[in-house]
């Protein structure tokens, strides 16, 4: 159904990608208002700023307690749902994954697997190795309905279709819908995709999900949302298939109320999201009705990396809000396409490097202004401008052994290193100062008048006639 | 080596040699959370699900089953799904036909009647096992008695609440049920009909789950 449109290869079409956005002044107002939304629905959540950061700075330790406690937690986990009868599948890679998910499909014949909302589904790009491999992959959640429909990508990782006018939305529904006429009624869309979709419901062999938060004392995997296909694609069919990151883990079940609370409310500022939905087992005997069968795919891909090293790690303490990249300057300016990554925004500048190498992702955590607010607004106090201070130090300095992230150096430059050397040490001594600013006061001439991506924006730099020690000197 | 070796063995190598503090849950919520009075407690829960788009209907013992028939004339229902293992349930079953309204049990498993249960099941009746104030949400523990699709599938869904079952917090009711001891196959915290703002952030009911939600709040007293 869908085609590969984007490639994960940021560094190279990254720049041209964002002038496009913003050269396009409709994706900028239609990013603009859905942040301005998000950002206000948020601030009404959190009224009490001590409330605020007290639950932010618990949510910070529990996710910092369980990393600390990571692989005893996965075997705890792993053993408890197998105990319970789910069973556990381990990946390290997009490709084993997707090997594991289509080899549990073709054991059951599968023709038609119903997705609900799964990012990691996205980073491993199911839907194109499920369409190779000839299964169904269909999107049920509205706003990946919208996108695949669309032959896209979500642009953002809680509201996938952000995007999209309703106008676009209507006349896509009008194209790509049997039988349907165009309608721009936001009830009635609604209303078409919840009928196409409520037969595939009823057909599909395999559900498949994602996970928000594993629970390892109970052997429970823990789902967020809003419309009820979660709750359809991991109840009606007879298959469900969970996947997930390795990083999603609490060990206990009493974490799970700090953090479900910061993420709805971080995230599209509800105080709870319509469904929390508790999985613990498959249907037990006597039981009516839901998947006679449940597999846990729970996926590395680079994970590990960032789990060596002390300040990497703060990287997996996210829970997947987006509240980083609605409070982004970057990414209201640019969307989430852009960045050409599965995650976008300041959290996809973080995480992407250890999933992608620093050879495609170099030049991400350049596209910042450091301003702080995803540091702010973060609902587990994950630093993220520090780390990204980090990438660019990992992507930007000289190759050197042992690195802590496959990539290291992919951006080094001996011209600029030199350069940014010889400014420093120009900086620190008070004489080769001197000396630089009177060459530069006299040869000001020489400055070029195209001076890069400086000049494509404002006029030439050029040093003053006359320095200021010269100046205050006169003045006595 | 397996990739779960490999996994493993990377994340042990470098797992911090510190214990982190346990983080202390219980004393954040008694620090931040109010603990209310029953009457409070409803009325907290009644607000939060009602502007979550829920209906609420105070009730009692003696008008539910009135109550309930009126709404389903209201809404022009002539069908609704029960439970016949459950008090409430036999209680519809006893009284609703004769009064022209069809009621269909979950008496088999779901692949015998798929087809009907998604397309011919306008409403359904659960109960709710306790509920929370603090979000206006419904705690259901679907079971053999009434299944995990009846409270998703049909397009009504109404869901009897007995009033003295409202905890404070999510937490709250965890802690007090022991939750971590055992869960059942599937846990579900409901906070309203199934809604999406997918499409240009415009608020949408219905989405894939059932499109109303209407509680039946039941109290010994009429309020």
């Amino acid at each position: 159904m869908s085609e590969h449109i984007l490639e994960f290869k940021p560094a190279e079409g990254f720049r041209a990608r964002s002038k496009a956005v913003v050269d396009n002044p409709f994706l900028r107002q239609s990013f603009r208002g859905a942040m301005d939304f998000l950002m206000s629905k948020r601030a009404a959540q959190f009224p009490d700023a001590e409330e605020l950061e007290s639950l932010r700075t618990l949510g910070e330790r529990i996710r910092q307690y369980n990393l600390a406690k990571l692989p005893t937690l996965l075997e705890q986990l792993e053993a408890k749902l197998t105990q319970n009868g789910i069973q556990v599948h381990w990946a390290e890679t997009p490709d084993e994954a997707n090997a594991i998910i289509l080899g549990i499909c073709h054991a059951r014949h599968a023709k038609l697997m119903v997705k609900g909302k799964s990012m990691v589904s996205e980073e491993i790009e199911l839907n194109h190795a499920a369409e190779a491999a000839g299964i169904g992959a269909l999107e049920s959640d509205m706003g990946e309905y919208i996108v695949q429909l669309a032959n896209e990508k979500p642009s953002h990782i809680i509201m996938p279709a952000i995007h999209k006018t309703k106008e676009e939305i209507a006349r896509l529904f009008a194209d790509k819908v049997e039988g349907v006429d165009y309608t721009d009624n936001v009830d009635a869309l609604i209303q078409i995709g919840r009928n196409v979709l409520r037969q595939k419901f009823l057909e599909a062999d395999i559900g498949l999900s994602g996970v928000n938060f594993a629970v390892a004392e109970t052997g429970t995997l823990c789902l967020v949302e809003n419309e009820g296909n979660g709750r359809m694609c991991t109840t009606a069919p007879p298959v469900h298939i969970a996947v997930t990151g390795i990083e999603k883990i609490v060990e206990k079940l009493e974490h799970i109320p700090p953090l479900l609370s910061l993420l709805t409310r971080s995230a599209t500022g509800q105080n709870i999201s319509t469904y929390f939905n508790m999985i613990s087992s498959p249907r037990l005997a006597g039981e009516k009705d839901g998947p006679g069968e449940v597999h846990l795919v729970l996926l590395d891909n680079g994970r590990s990396q960032a789990y060596a090293d002390e300040q990497l790690r703060k990287t997996l303490q996210c829970i997947r809000c987006g509240a980083c990249m609605n409070h982004c300057p970057v990414y209201t300016r640019i969307g989430g396409h852009a960045y050409g990554t599965t995650y976008p925004g300041p959290i996809g500048k973080i995480i992407s490097p250890h999933m992608l190498g620093l050879e495609a992702t170099s030049s991400m955590a350049t596209a910042s202004s450091l301003c702080g607010a995803c540091g702010e607004v973060c609902p587990v106090k994950i630093p993220i401008p520090e780390l990204l201070m980090r990438l660019r130090e990992e992507a930007f300095t000289a190759p050197h052994a042992n690195p802590a992230m496959v990539g290291q150096g992919a951006g080094y430059s001996w011209l600029m290193t030199s350069v940014w050397k010889g400014w420093a040490a120009v900086y620190r001594s008070p004489s080769l100062y001197g000396v630089a600013t009177w060459l530069g006061s006299r040869f000001s001439w020489l400055m070029p008048s195209k001076q890069g991506a400086w000049t494509s924006v404002r006029v030439p730099l050029k040093p003053a006639p006359r320095r200021l020690r010269d100046m205050l000197r006169e003045r006595g | 080596m397996s990739s779960r070796d490999r996994i493993l063995s990377k994340l042990k190598a470098k797992m911090p040699s510190t214990v982190a503090a346990l983080p202390d849950v219980t004393g954040w919520f008694a620090t931040h959370r109010v603990v209310e009075s029953a009457a409070d407690k409803a009325s907290r829960f009644r607000a939060c699900i009602e502007l979550a788009h829920a209906e609420v209907h105070a009730v009692t013992p003696a008008n539910w089953l009135t109550t309930l028939r009126e709404i389903l004339r209201t809404k022009g229902l002539d069908k609704i799904l029960v439970s016949e293992e459950t008090t409430h349930g036999c209680a519809v079953l006893d009284e609703f036909p004769a009064h022209g309204i069809d009621c269909q049990v979950y008496d088999m498993a779901i692949e015998a009647w798929k087809t009907e249960m998604f397309n011919a099941t306008p409403a359904s009746l659960t109960a709710a096992r306790a509920a929370i104030a603090e979000t206006g949400t419904l705690i259901l523990w679907p079971d053999a008695a009434e299944p995990r699709l009846m409270s998703l599938v049909p397009p009504v869904h109404f869901v009897l609440l007995d009033a003295s079952k409202i905890y404070n917090t999510f937490f709250e009711a965890m802690q007090t049920e022991g939750w971590a001891n055992g869960l059942p196959t599937n846990a579900l915290l409901i906070s309203g009909p199934s809604k999406t703002a997918d499409i240009q952030q415009t608020l949408a009911y219905g989405a894939h789950g059932p499109k109303e939600l209407v509680v039946l709040l039941l109290t010994e007293d009429a309020q």
